[in-house]
């Protein structure tokens, strides 16, 4: 499953990945393989995400929102700083 | 005939100022390209947020929702104008023609609040900020620093000012007029509708449906909505800041092609004068030398 991380300024990662957990506003979530599409805008926190080969990766984001949809995921971040 | 020494003097003068032009073509033509880059980076997310925007219109629309962006009817009868422009000059008409657009949309559209003292205007960018001090017009705040560090996180602050003013009655109506990118050469002057903001409709089958939102619709609507304002005020800079630097890069090639032709004439007026004097001379010679032998 894809996801591409966007900020305003840039395109902050893009690629294929196992997994992501982001702080969604009513609570942090988990994405996998064949989620339900959804959208969901979400709080300042920790997107976490585990590449193709399990590499966890964190990114601190202040905010921003989220569309997943047939395994292609877009998240879109006010701002972003890998941690 | 011309005095010699008159014609070079001016010729090196010209020369230096033909450098100094071609190279502020090669840095406009620099900065540009960086600025470009920036533009075409904002695209992808301007782009994903108006379709999920657009998706979700039918929610705000249905919901008994108030939409406070939308426009009201009870009015303080003031209006507010965005003035983009640049802080440096050398840049061909880039800033005049943004303020005579204001003007217009002055003359034009609001006589009344004009008249009334009611029309106010916010200014980035020093060029702007002078042109309309002169004409003196009530200038509400000047954000002319923006540009030294043009950065989403600087500008959503003074979108988010914006954003307040309509929302606490000051202003009716809030308007950009600044300059949209087309390409290096051509610059396309616009004024835009900051505040109220028109919803467009979507009358396509609504295929959102089978979404899951969290927290819900309306929420996210009411979050979406100031997200776009400021993506819209932020990409309103960004072109105005990449148009600057096309129309500076187009001004002084111009400015270097202009040279160029002068120090042809010069260069050409200066060997006329010269050879004249030579055949001045060789003539007075020759006849002196006439004169003795006679």
């Amino acid at each position: 499953m894809k996801i591409e991380i966007i900020t305003p300024d840039s395109k902050v990662y893009s690629g294929d990945i196992q997994s992501v957990t982001v702080p969604g506003r009513k609570g942090s979530f988990q994405v996998l393989k064949d989620h339900a599409p959804i959208i969901s805008t979400l709080d300042a926190g920790t997107v976490t995400l585990a590449d193709e080969q399990g590499t966890v990766q964190h990114f601190e984001i202040t905010g921003g929102l989220i569309e997943v949809k047939k395994n292609r995921i877009i998240l879109l971040a006010d701002a972003v700083r890998q941690s | 005939m011309a005095n010699l020494k008159a014609i070079r003097v001016r010729l090196s003068s010209v020369k230096s100022t033909r450098q100094i032009t071609s190279a502020m073509k090669m840095v406009a033509a620099a900065k540009l390209r960086r600025s470009q880059d920036a533009i075409v980076q904002l695209r992808p997310f301007a782009a994903k947020l108006e379709e999920i925007l657009t998706g979700l219109n039918n929610a705000l629309r249905d919901a008994e929702t108030e939409n406070i962006y939308a426009a009201r009817k009870q009015t303080s009868g003031k209006v507010l104008i965005v003035i983009v422009t640049s802080n440096k000059g050398l840049c061909g008409a880039f800033n005049a023609n943004v303020v005579r657009e204001a003007r217009r949309i002055m003359a034009e559209k609001y006589p009344e609040q004009a008249k009334r003292g009611d029309l106010w205007f916010v200014t980035v960018g020093k060029k702007g900020n002078d042109l309309l001090k002169r004409l003196k017009c009530n200038i509400l705040e000047e954000h002319s620093d923006l540009w030294s560090d043009l950065t989403y996180e600087n500008t959503a602050i003074l979108a988010d000012r914006l954003i307040t003013l309509y929302l606490s009655k000051e202003y009716d109506t809030i308007e950009i007029v600044y300059n949209q990118f087309k390409n290096a050469a051509v610059q396309k002057l616009t004024a835009e509708q900051f505040l109220p903001v028109t919803v467009t409709e979507n009358d396509t089958d609504n295929e959102s449906a089978d979404y899951i939102y969290e927290p819900d619709q309306v929420s996210i609507v009411r979050e979406l909505i100031p997200k776009s304002l400021r993506i819209q005020f932020y990409k309103a800079l960004l072109d105005s800041f990449a148009a600057e630097h096309g129309a500076r890069m187009t001004a002084m090639h111009q400015a270097t092609d202009n040279a160029t032709e002068l120090i042809r004439d010069l260069t050409l007026q200066y060997n006329k004068a010269r050879q004249a004097a030579i055949t001045n001379q060789l003539l007075e010679v020759v006849s002196g030398a006439e004169a003795l032998n006679g």
